[in-house]
This record gives C-alpha cells, structure tokens and sequence, in this order.
C-alpha cells in the first residue's frame, strides 16, 4: 500500500535551503532520497515553496477571502510530500524516523486513500 | 508493620512494584493463565496500597499483602461477573483461603514459566518483547509503544490480543521440559536481547524513544540467572550486554558528537561493569557449551581489552565471527565478520567479505553500508564510497551519526 510522508519542517529546516554547498541538512536529504530509491519504495513526492510564499483562500458566504500565509500558523510548516510503496504501517514508520525532517521538524505518516480518490476521478 | 512518611512508603511501594511485580503476577496468572486479569487485579491492588500503607503502615511482609489483595479483587470479580469458568479456576487454584497463606509464608517464583509464556512459539515473534516488557517488568503500554515505533492504542491493542491468546490457546504455564528447552531458551534470550538493541541505540540519544530500556534489558538477563544459574547462553547474553553497557558514556562526545569503538577513549569505560562482564563470560565457558551470546560476548571482550591498554586483537575477533557466523548468519554477523577481516586481513579481503552477502537482503540495513563506505574510502575509490556514504547516511536515524558520516563522505 502507499504512504505519504508529510515533511514538517522547522524555520531553521527551511533556512537550509538558502545555504551553500555542503550543507549538512540537504546533504542527509540527498542520501536519504537515494536510499528510498535503491529500497525501490519511492512512488513519488515533491518539495513545497517556503510559508511564507503561501496564499490561503476560503469563501465565506460566497465572498473570497484571500489570507496571506499557510492555512495554520505553526511552529512546524508542511515543506514537502514523499509517496512510498510500503508493506505496513510499521515499514512507513520507519522510513519516517529516518527522514532528517524527523530531527528537525516532524513527519507525519498518512495512507493514501485510493477508495476516496476513485469516487472522484471514476 | 511500621509507620514511616509519606515519602517512604511511597518509595516502599514504588520499591516492591519494580522489584516484584514481575512474581507477583506470574503467582496470580500462572494457575488461571488469564494475565490481563491478573494485570488488573494486581493495578488494584498497588492502587490499595497507595491508600493504605501511608496510613496503616507498610506491611511486614509488602509482596504477600499485595497478593492477598490481588486475590481478593481476583474472587470479588468473579462473584460480579457469576462466571463459572472463572470461579472454577480461582477454586481449583486454590483461592478459597486467600488470607493465610501468602501473607505468612515465602510463594514460589515462577517468573521463568512467565517468560517462557510470554515466548511461546505460538505467540508472534514480534509480541515477545513487549509482553515480557510488560509482564514481567511492569512497563505500560504507552512507553513500550514508544520503544517500539507504534501508537500507544496499537501496542495497547497488539498486547490485549496476545493476552486473549494465551488464555484461549491454552499456553501452558510451565518451564519447557529439555528436549525442547534449547529453542525456548532462545526465544527467551533473543526477546531479552531485542529489548537490549532498542535502549542501546536510544540512550545514545536518537530521542527518548526506548531510553532506559537496555538497563531493563540487562534487568530481565539477572531475573533469568536468578532462575536457572546454570546456563551458559544466559551467562552469555548478560556479559554481552553488560560489556556494552560498559561504553555508554563515552559513545558520545562533545555537542552530543557520536564517537565510534574505534575511536573511543577506554578510560571513560566503566571497569567494573568490564569486570563484571568477564566474570560471567568465564563462569559460562566452565560449562562447555558455547553458543551464540557466549561468542557475541567474546567479541566485546576483546574490544573491552583497550580498557586495560591491548591493542584489538582482530584476528581473534575474525574467528569468533567466523564461528558465529556458522551457527546463525544474520546480516548483522556478516556484516561484523567482514569489518573483522578487514582489520585482520586486508580492506580488500573485508570489502570481498562483504560482497559475498545478497544485495537485495541489505537494502535497507544500514550498518552494512557503514561498513562498506569506510572499506571504499580506506581504498581510495571515492565515487564508490561517497555512493555507499549516502546509503548509510540515508538509512540512520540517528542525527549525530547522520553528522558523522556527512563529515566522512567524501565530496
């Protein structure tokens, strides 16, 4: 089955990013893409911009609200997604924990739920 | 009984929970094999104590007074419920005098049919572990979760359920006879030794997940010898863990810097933990019968020489590996044969060593890498290493190793 892996990262996490090579948090990120792709459990994922590029939009009453920022102001900000094919809970939970997000951040473990994406897509 | 303070006979009771709960509730649970009721009765029983010790004084006698106690939730519960099966078990337990007996005199031990119970091969593998955790020693299901990486509803789920088994399969309560007792023993040590391998990579400091774990470990190892003093696997494991617990300290450096074997400084080994260590692995050779622990722990001892200023012996290290890995070639063997042969030998012939393993079976086992990327370093090709660096990297979850190896990998 598959897993997403939600990748919250810290304002320190996400400052990483700006630094030059080599840089020790993109470095663990970089080995540890490579190791989920020589596990052969990587489906697919992506890295989200920084927080403070989100634009929020709710309609209230029919009127569009536009909200500068991500959606919830926490310490912990979602900065990317990584889709892995995995036998178990037990299996995700540990890619998890290896995930340098762990240590810097959190990384929440979700299935996918193929059952609600198929009444959507038919 | 002896009126104290508050403060003592909180202490008394804390005392008596950690020490005996583990015989306590092998007494309560091994007639009627129901070890969820047993937990039950004997959680009330430690709350009563909490009530009535403080203000009657603690008993002369605190395990018998808890198990009388026990005992009587025990039969309260079975006149609510009016169930016959119950009742015939607490009778034919013996339970109809619940006063007398206990409370005046010493009850047999039967911790060991406890943890054979909690190791039975009818019970998954993986529920070994945290059913011994919470048997025997008492932890609650929300921190063997925790050591284990699961939700505390899960584990909590996951025990209910092997409980349930237990009493529903008919599990018997009973020291195996010895035909079989070699691979029940070994169900026994290697579910001691789990618990081990959890606490030693947490209280190097991953997160809190586990810590103190490898200390309740090496508590179980002691429980064990206590039963059966004669058993040189027993004496094995407890060396073994003992010899690394002896290097806890100097694991880490500086800014919580990890620091491997090789390059610890043995004067911030703990001597008489070593010596400890020894005396049981010299006491286990007496008997003959060497095995698996009894060679795992003979490997530390050679590194634990440093401590009195040997230099690592390798090549006896190479051929204890070499043993061991005839009798059960795990990857975790392998993997340490071939860092010993290529001290002992040459980089070349460890890296071939370590060739000689499936590729598919260590995909994800990280020491394996480690061991691989140091091997391609120390061989000067670079590329190949850096490749395995990042395997290694991207497999650990600890974050000073993590630091470790970033430091190491080549650019």
């Amino acid at each position: 089955m598959q897993f997403a892996l939600l990748i919250y990262e810290s304002p320190k996490a996400f400052a990483a990013r700006k630094n030059d090579d080599p840089d020790p948090y993109i470095g663990a990120w970089r080995a540890y893409y490579k190791a989920i792709v020589d596990a052969g459990v990587y489906v697919g994922g992506d890295a989200l911009e920084v927080p403070e590029t989100a634009t929020t939009v709710r309609l209230t009453n029919g009127t569009r609200r536009v909200q500068d920022g991500p959606c919830a102001e926490t310490k912990e900000q979602l900065a990317g997604i990584c889709v892995l094919e995995l036998s178990s809970l037990d299996a995700a939970l540990d890619w998890a924990a290896r995930c340098p997000a762990a240590s810097l951040g959190a990384v929440e473990v979700r299935p996918l739920a193929p059952d609600a994406k198929h009444r959507i897509t038919g | 009984m002896n009126a104290g303070s508050d403060e003592d006979t909180h202490r008394a009771i804390e005392r008596v929970a950690r020490e005996s709960y583990g015989r306590l509730l092998a007494r309560l649970a091994s007639h009627t094999r129901d070890v969820a009721s047993a937990e039950d009765v004997l959680g009330d029983a430690l709350v009563a104590a909490l009530t009535t010790w403080p203000r009657d004084g603690v008993p002369r006698n605190p395990e018998g007074w808890l198990i009388t106690t026990a005992r009587h939730f025990f039969i309260d519960r079975a006149r609510h419920e009016l169930v016959a099966r119950a009742h015939d078990a607490l009778l034919s337990a013996g339970l109809s005098t619940p006063n007398d007996e206990a409370m005046a005199s010493e009850f047999p031990d039967e911790r060991l049919e406890l943890l054979f119970v909690c190791t039975h091969p009818a019970i998954d593998p993986a529920m070994h572990t945290p059913l011994m955790l919470q048997t025997v020693l008492g932890l609650d299901a929300a921190r063997i979760a925790q050591a284990f990486l699961v939700s505390p509803a899960t584990m909590g789920q996951r025990l209910v359920r092997v409980k349930t088994k237990i009493r529903a399969a008919g599990i018997p309560f009973e020291v195996p006879n010895v035909s079989e007792l070699p691979g029940r023993l070994d169900a026994v040590l290697e579910a001691i030794y789990a618990a081990f391998g959890i606490g030693w990579s947490a209280t190097a400091g991953i997160d809190e997940r586990g810590r103190g774990l490898a200390e309740e470990a090496i508590w179980l190892a002691r429980v064990l010898l206590d039963l059966m003093p004669d058993e040189p696997e027993a004496l094995g494991l407890l060396s073994l863990m003992l010899h690394c617990e002896a290097r806890g300290p100097a694991r880490r450096g500086p800014g919580e810097r990890y620091i491997p074997l090789s390059e610890q400084d043995p004067r911030r080994w703990s001597l008489g933990t070593i010596e400890e260590a020894e005396r049981h692995l010299a006491r286990a050779s007496t008997f003959g019968r060497t095995g698996r622990f009894q060679l795992e722990a003979a490997i530390q001892s050679v590194h634990s020489g440093r401590a009195h200023g040997q230099e690592t012996d390798w090549p006896a290290i190479a051929v204890f590996y070499e043993r061991l890995a005839r009798l059960s070639p795990t990857m975790r063997t392998l993997t340490g044969r071939a860092a010993a042969v290529a001290e002992a030998a040459s980089h070349t012939a460890g890296l071939a060593a370590l060739d000689t393993i499936p590729h598919e079976s260590v995909s994800t086992y990280q020491p394996y890498w480690a061991v691989r990327a140091h091997l391609l370093q120390r061989l000067g090709r670079s590329g190949d290493a850096a490749d395995a660096f990042d395997r290694a990297i991207g497999l650990t979850e600890d974050p000073a190793v993590r630091a470790f190896l970033l430091d190491k990998r080549p650019d």
